[in-house]
């Protein structure tokens, strides 16, 4: 290559010759598996097969579990190899992921977005204000943890919760649905 | 209300009691305390005597209490739809938007009202995550009020955790030991470098040259894994307390840091390479979403958004704080305004951070981490550059120690006001290029 190169071609070419960054898959979280312990019906396996459409919804967060959920998407934890992406409207989503103690401004917001997303659907509450409102709890703003306002079905703690243990909740999640999906006469 | 004056770069607080629940309105001759005034209406009940525009602001009526902080009346139990600013002319439309946006953002609306692609008027919704930060922090010992400081805005947790502990020293007079304040700008300048590598690759995906985002996201998680390994927590969340710091850097620790120096500065100058030689990207960060150099000093806009049109404030600088005052960097300023000019504004302030951990980790003293905090009421304040702008943190201790009243102003409170200056006549479609550019807190404007 001559230093004409254009930088895209650069990087793209030096790209190949460097081994990947991704890491191997975290063990999914055994106290996720146990809560996520419901049986799914027939219709969520079929529906579900190995992937999830996931929409994330900040109900009211410091914006630390965004920069993590975020971070998912790095070359690092690459979370579209297990079947798992983020989508644009709950409309497409199997999955809403809900991070922040819920404001009361945001109760009605959170309520639709539930509502738009089609059965079967899961909510995965993130964060430790996600469960009981973490250090905003008893705020006259503050309704409390999401399952405050929509049932949820799992739980993944932190402030924030690293990539890792975010990953590890999800694939609990995978694959207890495929796991059902298995199972299916 | 503290104010600043740039011929002198002096500072001064003013207090006014009302006790007819009145004050003068600023915003009546200085437009930028507007939403500030708002706010102290829908929080204390306070009136800003001359102020036209007497919409609630973080007040969306769902709280079940008018005036939380203040005298604490019912709220009215119908709310009232909010009216938004009227835009007139042929063949316009409005757009709204959010608070639950497409991308893994915080909450907010934003009403456009666009003729045909143009953008004719842009007006923010805001206070979607309040969440009563004051009124949690009003009586609240100091470790917990420091926590809830540090999750003011998750992104700036360690530049939230420094102004709430300078602010409390402050008050306390208590000096903080030297390797406390070493370690402390350590801290903020990896969250600077984290986020500066996150915004600079988040815009060009905005601009879809997903490219960028892939590499600048392999050098954020770099520097957070480095902080995981030194300081135990990779946004650092927790780590800087009132009195001094909460974890130590050992020589392993310097080693992993030196090292993360040296494969960002083999990795990053190519990645600004590119940035600067795809016209593709240019094409669109290139006179898009342009903040005018009045305005912005009018408003005194912090951070990235002030210094890519020209105004050259930096609180490590002006009115600075230790250990920068001892340390050796630029504060790099353009004039341009477009979102162009705000991410060279932030490559600029990588390559700086990168020489300010240089210099921290060569320097870098020996002794005690924290001093004990008197238990003693007084009152405080102190002003930290965050990687978006200058942190604002006044308190009031009570004689036992405890908070009495507590006032966190995030830069973002200056700058979301010009994201609707700087929209406007651009084409909808660049107007996630243009926040993201500006990258204002949500969280940290709501409280």
């Amino acid at each position: 290559m001559t230093c004409e190169d254009p930088p895209m071609r650069k990087i793209l070419f030096t790209g190949l010759l460097r081994p990947p960054l991704t890491e191997p898959a975290p063990r999914p979280d055994d106290g996720a598996l146990a809560e996520l312990g419901r049986q799914l019906d027939r219709a969520a396996r079929r529906r579900l097969g190995r992937s999830l459409a996931i929409r994330q919804v900040d109900a009211g967060s410091c914006n630390g579990c965004e920069l993590e959920i975020h971070a998912l998407s790095n070359a690092f934890y690459d979370v579209e190899r297990f079947g798992i992406h983020f989508v644009a409207s709950p409309r497409h989503a199997d999955v809403l992921m809900v991070t922040g103690p819920v404001t009361k401004s945001m109760r009605e917001a959170l309520e639709r977005t539930y509502a738009a997303t089609p059965a079967p659907k899961w909510v995965v509450a993130v964060g430790d204000c996600g469960v009981d409102g973490g250090c905003f709890a008893g705020s006259y703003a503050v309704v409390g943890g999401v399952s405050a306002v929509v049932p949820v079905d799992l739980h993944i703690r932190g402030c924030p919760p690293s990539p890792t243990a975010l990953l590890q909740g999800l694939l609990a999640l995978l694959e207890q649905a495929s796991a059902s999906s298995a199972a299916r006469p | 209300m503290a104010l600043f004056e740039l011929a002198t770069n002096g500072i001064g607080v003013l207090s006014l009691s009302c006790p007819d629940g009145r004050f003068p309105s600023v915003a009546a001759r200085h437009p930028p305390a507007l939403r500030l005034e708002r706010t102290i209406r829908d929080l204390f009940g306070l009136e800003a005597e001359g102020l036209t525009d007497i919409r609630p602001w973080l007040d969306h009526g769902g709280w079940g209490v008018r005036h939380p902080l203040g005298g604490r009346i019912d709220a009215i139990p119908e709310r009232t739809p909010y009216p938004f600013l009227p835009a007139e002319g042929e063949s316009l439309h409005q757009i709204p938007v959010g608070p639950v946006h497409a991308g893994i953002i915080e909450p907010g609306h934003f009403r456009f009202t666009a003729n045909g692609e143009t953008v004719v008027r842009l007006e923010e919704r805001l206070g979607y995550v309040h969440k009563g930060v004051e009124g949690l922090m009003a009586g609240a010992d100091i470790a917990t009020a420091a926590r809830l400081a540090g999750r003011i805005s998750g992104d700036s947790t360690v530049a939230y955790a420094v102004a709430f502990a300078r602010a409390v020293e402050a008050a306390a007079a208590v000096e903080v030991p030297t390797r406390a304040v070493h370690l402390r700008a350590l801290m903020a300048e990896l969250e600077r470098l984290a986020n500066h590598f996150g915004d600079i690759g988040a815009v060009c995906n905005d601009a879809a040259f997903a490219l960028m985002q892939a590499h600048c996201g392999v050098l954020r998680e770099r520097v957070l894994r480095a902080a995981d390994a030194c300081f135990g927590h990779r946004l650092m969340r927790d780590r800087v307390v009132p009195g001094g710091v909460a974890a130590d850097l050992d020589e392993a620790g310097r080693g992993q840091l030196r090292d993360l120096l040296d494969r960002i500065r083999r990795r990053f100058p190519e990645l600004v390479d590119l940035y600067d030689n795809t016209p593709s990207l240019q094409d669109r960060t290139v006179s898009t979403g342009v903040l005018a150099p009045a305005l912005a000093r009018h408003y005194a806009a912090g951070g990235h958004v002030g210094r890519a049109s020209g105004r050259a404030f930096d609180a490590r600088r002006t009115p600075g704080y230790p250990p920068y005052d001892g340390l050796r960097f630029d504060v790099p300023v353009l004039e341009a305004g477009d979102v162009n000019a705000r991410v060279w504004i932030r490559i600029r302030e990588v390559e700086q951070s990168l020489g300010l951990v240089d210099q921290l980790l060569a320097d870098l003293p020996a002794g005690p981490l924290a001093v004990e905090l008197p238990c003693m009421a007084g009152e405080g304040m102190a002003l930290v550059e965050a990687f978006r702008g200058d942190v604002l943190v006044w308190l009031r201790l009570d004689p036992d120690g405890r908070v009495a009243r507590c006032h966190l102003r995030d830069a973002s409170w200056f700058q979301w006001p010009l994201l609707e200056a700087a929209i406007e006549g651009c084409i909808v479609a660049d107007f996630p290029l243009c926040n993201k550019s500006f990258n204002c807190s949500y969280s940290g404007h709501d409280l």
